[in-house]
């Protein structure tokens, strides 16, 4: 409770614009911001980078000092909030959602000696870098184990907004569904929201009352989770652990590791070794875990597993070639790797993809 | 469409709207007697997260719901307190305590996220839930569906034939009026809020215990603030509150099910729907300005001091 506390005051600050007065000691911790699209009690997205946050400080204690300001909403305001952490005399700032993009490059220019971290972007100046996950390194397993585990051959996806990082995975979901259940319909539900575990509830009940038996959700509540437990379906978690909410209906979570790649970026910034680069880990980094398989055969299990170690090996890919686009169009040649420049701006949906991407 | 799906969309229509219809209803019995709090959104969040923790560590639904609402009431007086004990402006004492009831709430219920309950199930009344298309969506939900049902015909009766409805909305009139005639116009206000904040805790323990049985921050999502427009929309008639939060709630599950059903309409126009189709309508009902005038609390949200 002392924590929070002593984080409250520090958000106060942070919004009024105040730097707060330094300690005395010896040397001067070395001060991280952080800005979060949802609340840090969403049991999601921003739920795992705050736990990055707490890893940074059991890591580096009294050398570091860190603060974040929650819920900030994607615009105008995400721009204050970001300039009044740089102003605040924060040395690392991580700002962790798509739309943010902007506003950090905008407020980087203007405060040069300030290192900053966007999430999930692809934008890079002097001193921003930009980091992702490759949640669909993890999302091809969910893809796996759905095409597995569906009766009915049809599969809901709860998306948010389409933006590459969501078009991207909704891609490998159907990937793996054209491989190991190509009878299976992925039908898409648009919610228009990271977090409102009403609606997202919502659209996983009107999905099972259209026959879907696996449900995936690429937002941010554990709603869609205990819908699908409470009708005797199945469901796979988004960002963190979401077991506890599905005893009987959790496959698997997709959980974001954020600890060791912000351990590494202050350590970074404490040696003067930080660059602004464009940072893209999963499996093999351990920023992508899928902690467990539940409710499913130990031969799903096994294979799941066996899918998970030859993605971490680099020994599959799963944009690999050939995939076609809707239309039928070879995107990516036979046996190639798609280039993760190409990756990163994906603005079409693989073949067997229903539906048009909304403009 | 078949006959099942529409089945499914009335029942998800009704217990989507139950929420905003909940909070709706209690607000218009605030604003019928002159005062306007915007605080929906705060005293629901705290009724959420009290309702939660209440049912958590206890185990009891009943005193889950007992305690939302009792947190609602005190989160209310709170407001009545600085609104009507000193006269502040209602508009900023309101919004206020949504900012309070959203920081107080996330703070209280830190702990308890990531924690599962049960939550309350539906209990399908036998035989009635049976009738075809309707039967699920009136006789196969929640006791708090239930119980929506009748607050709203209680509120429904109480303003169109009681003779405390109309010295509820003599007070929201011309509270000076009502003064000279001898009717208590501080404790018909207090009372009425404190109403208002009884029906916002319990759609708050509606949202964290029915609705989606789990806590997590500021999950009403903005719906207190869709309920409070809705009450404008409907020009404060219980019967158009009904409809408007319905609508909202067919809107929003239609969104979802055509675009499970893969109709080809963007999704960001479905999204605009409920909004859309709530506003159209009840601005179409409400066309007649002089009719609707007649049932709008001149005195919405002016202070007023006994003694002047």
């Amino acid at each position: 409770m002392k924590h929070s506390i002593k984080h409250l005051i520090a958000s106060v600050a942070v919004g009024l614009g105040i730097a707060s007065a330094p300690f005395a000691q010896a040397e001067e911790p070395l001060k991280v911001g952080f800005v979060y699209v949802g609340p840090i009690g969403d049991h999601g997205w921003s739920y795992q980078h705050d736990q990055g946050r707490l890893s940074i400080e059991k890591h580096f204690g009294d050398k570091v000092e860190t603060t974040y300001v929650e819920s900030v909403p994607e615009g105008a305001d995400a721009e204050r909030v970001i300039r009044n952490l740089a102003k605040a005399g924060n040395d690392l700032i991580f700002t962790t959602s798509f739309g943010y993009m902007n506003p950090t490059i905008k407020v980087a220019k203007q405060f040069p000696k300030v290192k900053f971290e966007h999430a999930t972007g692809y934008k890079t100046s002097k001193n921003a870098g930009n980091y992702l996950s490759k949640t669909f390194e993890g999302r091809y397993v969910a893809g796996f184990v759905a095409a597995k585990k569906t009766k009915t051959n049809k599969i809901g996806y709860i998306a948010s907004f389409p933006i590459p990082e969501v078009i991207r995975d909704i891609n490998t979901v159907q990937l793996a569904l054209n491989k190991y259940n190509p009878e299976a319909e992925m039908k898409i539900v648009w919610v228009n929201s990271w977090f409102d575990p009403g609606k997202e509830a919502d659209a996983a009940n009107v999905m099972m009352d259209q026959g879907v038996d696996v449900i995936l959700q690429h937002t941010d509540s554990p709603a869609a989770m205990q819908a699908a437990e409470r009708r005797g379906q199945f469901a796979v978690g988004q960002a963190s652990d979401m077991s506890s909410f599905g005893p009987n209906a959790h496959l698997m979570s997709v959980v974001d590791e954020w600890g060791p790649l912000y351990i590494k970026r202050v350590q970074q910034v404490m040696d003067g070794t930080w660059k602004p680069e464009s940072y893209w880990g999963g499996m093999a980094e351990g920023d992508i875990v899928v902690p467990e398989f539940n409710n499913v055969s130990d031969e799903i299990a096994a294979e799941g597993k066996q899918i998970i170690a030859d993605i971490t090996s680099g020994k599959f890919f799963p944009f690999t070639g050939p995939i076609k686009n809707q239309k039928g169009e070879v995107m990516v040649a036979a046996g190639e790797r798609m280039p993760i420049k190409d990756l990163l701006g994906i603005n079409w949906y693989v073949e067997g993809v229903q539906g048009d991407i909304p403009k | 469409m078949d006959i099942d799906l529409i089945t499914n969309i009335l029942y998800a229509m009704v217990r989507t709207g139950t929420p905003l219809l909940i909070v709706a209803l209690g607000e218009m019995v605030c604003e019928k007697s002159g005062v306007l709090n915007l605080g929906q959104e705060g005293m629901m969040l705290m009724g959420a997260v009290i309702g939660f923790i209440a049912t958590l560590t206890t185990g009891s639904l009943l005193l889950g719901f007992i305690l939302a609402i009792l947190s609602g009431v005190i989160m209310s007086m709170l407001f009545a307190g600085i609104a009507l004990g000193l006269n502040a402006n209602q508009v900023a004492t309101g919004l206020a305590l949504t900012i309070f009831g959203t920081g107080l709430s996330a703070f209280i219920g830190a702990d308890f996220v990531g924690q599962p309950i049960d939550g309350l199930n539906p209990y399908a009344i036998p035989l009635l839930s049976e009738i075809p298309l309707i039967g699920k969506m009136l006789f196969a939900q929640d006791l708090i569906v239930y119980l929506s049902f009748g607050l709203f015909a209680v509120i429904y009766w109480f303003f169109k034939s009681s003779r405390a409805g109309l010295t509820v909305k003599a007070v929201g009139e011309n509270p000076h009026a009502a003064n000279v005639i001898g009717l208590p116009v501080m404790r018909t206000r207090y009372l009425a809020v404190a109403f208002g904040g009884a029906m916002a805790g319990l759609a708050g323990g509606y949202l964290s215990l029915a609705y989606t049985p789990l806590w997590t921050e500021n999950m009403t999502a903005g719906r207190g603030w869709i309920a409070l427009a809705l009450v404008v929309f409907a020009t404060w008639r219980a019967e158009r509150i009904i409809l408007g939060a319905y609508l909202f709630g067919l809107a929003s599950i239609l969104n979802l099910v055509a675009q499970g059903l893969g109709y080809p309409v963007s999704p960001n126009i479905l999204a605009m729907m409920p909004y859309a189709a709530t506003v159209m309508v009840l601005v179409m009902l409400s066309s007649n300005v002089v009719k609707s005038k007649m049932h709008t609390p001149m005195w919405l949200g002016k202070p007023f001091h006994p003694g002047g």
